[in-house]
């Protein structure tokens, strides 16, 4: 285990305190990007990509052991299938309800809350799914890549 | 849309697409790649295509150039053809 605040030689201290102070703002873009995804431009692709950005920033700044201290590989499995499952359950709950799959207006009958609004938060509910099942899938993809599939130390 | 920005951007993602195919040095074939998407995510937006163009900013710009980054320094850095 390492301390994030360790200065070890060989490693500049310049990127290092710059991506300490970017990654929490990067986090909150992609949350504030995948929450006003159907507003604006921008959505669960898009978001789920910035957050698993702060975590590669992170792994190419320190090691990718403290990338892996802050998401462990078995939160990242946890994370890509919640995601699809978030996606996969919407779709499926709403077809059990009399509706067609993915046709949130169906979930009235589960929380009456108006198929206009439904239609809405439906929409981001899919959305939460595929951004966490993103952010983890490019975090995933980086670890594999910088270290030839071992995922124990990388660039 | 302004037909003088869109045809200078056009210029470069040409040229930025040519020069990828053609140098050696695949760090610096990834490099203009990057480049290349920036572009691309310049011309969308400039097409009034704003969500594209935020795609192809995260993913072409930001994450793929780490990916090819990371996995040149798997490979040599030098293309034999």
């Amino acid at each position: 285990m390492r301390d994030i605040n360790e200065h070890t030689p060989g490693e500049d201290l310049i990127i290092k305190t710059a991506v300490r102070l970017m990654v929490p703002f990067a986090q909150l873009f992609g949350l504030y990007v995948i929450v006003h995804g159907h507003y604006s431009p921008g959505g669960g692709f898009q978001g789920g990509v910035i957050l698993g950005a702060a975590f590669i920033m992170l792994a190419l700044a320190f090691d990718m052991k403290t990338s892996q201290q802050y998401m462990t590989i078995r939160v990242n499995t946890v994370f890509n299938n919640l995601g699809a499952a978030i996606f996969v359950g919407v779709g499926a709950l709403s077809a059990i309800f009399g509706g067609l799959f993915l046709d949130y207006s169906a979930l009235d009958k589960l929380i009456p809350m108006g198929s206009v609004e439904w239609r809405s938060f439906g929409i981001f509910l899919v959305e939460v799914g595929v951004g966490f099942t993103v952010m983890s899938i490019m975090v995933l993809l980086y670890w594999n890549l910088s270290s030839g599939g071992a995922m124990d130390e990388g660039l | 849309m302004i037909w003088q920005l869109d045809l200078m951007i056009l210029t470069l993602v040409v040229a930025c697409a040519l020069v990828t195919i053609n140098i050696k040095d695949l760090l610096g074939a990834s490099v203009v790649f990057g480049i290349y998407s920036f572009m691309m995510c310049l011309l969308w937006a400039e097409m009034g295509a704003v969500d594209v163009a935020f795609t192809e900013a995260t993913v072409g710009a930001g994450v793929s150039t780490i990916f090819f980054i990371s996995a040149i320094f798997k490979t040599t850095r030098r293309s034999k053809d």
